[in-house]
């Protein structure tokens, strides 16, 4: 037991520093994410089939390319096209790009919960789309959201570990330090599920205020 | 009537790619080395033209290891396959480099074909395990040779002495040591011995740092310039510079010591001093020169047999 602290003491700079940049990436990516995500998610929602068809293949092509491969494709291609980006920006931009796809479907499924007829008598009383979207649509929408858009963010979190493997000093490059420093892997792996642990909780109590706000009597 | 138009906007699509394309050729390349994806004009396997003949006579009196061997008529090697030059296995499946040519010698010295030879790819955390294990007879891969890890098993060697050392591109000028990288930016493998000394020496700034999981993306960001220098094993960045000679070279200023050995079972006296003899014999009669020159020593930089150092 004893050894299990050390394990954390001795080395605690680095899971300060790891955890530091996991938190930044997350953050960044959760905020661009929410918005491109939600630009697209109108985009598919939208009037103009022109709009639909750009959010349906965003959608379908980044949802089904692997991560790892966005991260490769701005580290190792872009740069053969004699355009710089620094590797923590690469981490945010490949976050944020594959995130959106996600958080779209997510706003899109939300937008679908609310019956058409809700839309259709809003226009009959002469609402615009936008209005219709602001003040009928989107404020029930968004209580079916709220679930699946945690665990979007949930699942991104988890997803910055992807970064370690692109220059990016996160938790998920501990445990390679650790292991050159002869570290017992249990005890380090152990202790960074702890810190995702601690890092997920307040995205969950996030979630559990979000509910009780929006809830209503149906 | 519509497809007809859109035939019509598809060709001339096509036309103005197709003049783009031409424009863009007749442009001066910015630079020969950005076009170069790291070493895959090398990729294929070439032995350094030395030659192993097994010896018919071979006998370690009293070595149980080597009476396997010579029962089983094959050796099992443990190796690496991911370092160019070094240890090496290319797309048809063929090994090459300075430690497989290194092992190759000592099969044959043991009286085994170098075509009976076993090997198996070996991760570097799990290489003690596998010769206490018996997986493996002996392992020839970067090992260093520690205290620690002899409380584990045996070492014959050291058959090469590298150190950390760096690897930039053929026209750099500005770096010519570990203290002339302040402000460059500098790859090497995810926490790796190498980059933790760069991190703890401060040898260079926290954010120039750059980490990946293998050396070869290190080498495709150095020929990208999007680091400055890689930095681990001169051996290793050896390997690299000779599978690039015209873009990459090794400063050749080693700021660390590290034994190469090839680990045997412990407790071994009889085979560890047989192969001890054997790595001697080839010091002397250029063996060992033949390997490194078709191997390491394709990168430029010359290599000099190590002292062996006998316990």
């Amino acid at each position: 037991m004893g050894e299990f602290f050390r394990v954390l003491t001795d080395n605690g700079q680095l899971f300060v520093d790891g955890f530091t940049n996991t938190v930044k990436l997350f953050l960044i990516a959760a905020v661009g994410s929410l918005v491109l995500g939600t630009l697209l998610g109108a985009m598919r929602v939208s009037p103009v089939p022109a709009l639909r068809a750009f959010g349906a293949t965003y959608v379908n092509l980044v949802r089904n390319t692997p991560l790892t491969l966005v991260f490769a494709f701005l580290v190792f291609a872009v740069p053969k096209l004699d355009v710089n980006i620094d590797y923590d920006d690469s981490a945010a931009v490949a976050l944020t790009v594959y995130t959106s796809a996600f958080v779209c479907e997510v706003i899109r499924s939300g937008v679908n919960t609310v019956a058409a007829g809700q839309a259709e008598a809003a226009r009959a009383l002469g609402m615009t789309f936008g209005q219709v979207l602001t003040l009928i649509v989107l404020p029930q929408a968004l209580r079916a959201m709220v679930p699946p858009m945690m665990s979007v963010f949930i699942a991104m979190l988890k997803n910055t570990t992807i970064a370690a493997g692109f220059s990016v000093l996160e938790a998920g490059a501990i445990p390679a330090y650790m292991a050159e420093r002869g570290e017992p892997q249990f005890a380090v792996l152990l202790w960074i599920t702890i810190g995702f642990l601690i890092l997920i909780l307040p995205l969950v109590a996030l979630q559990r205020i979000l509910e009780r706000k929006w809830r209503v009597a149906r | 009537m519509r497809i007809k138009r859109v035939a019509a906007v598809a060709m001339m699509a096509s036309l103005a790619l197709s003049a783009a394309a031409c424009g863009k050729e007749g442009e001066p390349t910015p630079s020969a080395g950005g076009s170069a994806s790291g070493g895959a004009q090398s990729d294929t396997c070439k032995s350094s033209g030395a030659t192993f003949t097994p010896k018919t006579d071979a006998a370690v009196a009293g070595s149980p290891a080597f009476e396997k061997i010579k029962a089983a008529g094959k050796v099992s090697i443990g190796v690496k396959f991911d370092q160019p030059n070094l240890g090496y296995k290319d797309a048809q499946g063929k090994r090459c480099g300075f430690d497989i040519e290194i092992a190759q010698y000592v099969a044959s010295t043991l009286g085994i074909d170098p075509a009976k030879i076993e090997y198996k790819e070996i991760a570097s955390a799990n290489r003690e395990t596998a010769i206490k294990g018996g997986e493996v007879d002996y392992y020839v891969g970067t090992y260093s040779i520690t205290d620690k890890r002899k409380n584990d098993i045996s070492f014959a060697g050291p058959y090469f002495v590298a150190g950390q050392d760096l690897l930039v591109r053929k026209d750099e000028t500005s770096i010519t040591g570990k203290d002339t990288i302040k402000g460059k930016k500098v790859c090497s493998a995810t926490g790796s011995t190498p980059i933790q000394k760069v991190r703890d020496e401060g040898l260079t700034e926290p954010n120039n740092i750059v980490e990946f999981k293998t050396y070869s993306e290190c080498v495709s960001q150095l020929l990208d310039k999007k680091v400055d220098a890689v930095t681990t094993d001169d051996a290793i960045l050896k390997g690299y510079a000779a599978q690039s000679p015209t873009e990459l070279k090794v400063v050749g200023q080693p700021f660390s010591t590290e034994k190469y050995g090839i680990g045997l079972p412990k407790d071994d006296k009889a085979l560890r001093d047989y192969i001890n003899n054997q790595i001697e014999a080839s010091f002397s009669n250029g063996t060992w020169q033949k390997i490194y020159d078709g191997t390491l020593g394709l990168s430029g930089s010359a290599g000099t047999p190590p002292t062996l150092e006998r316990y």
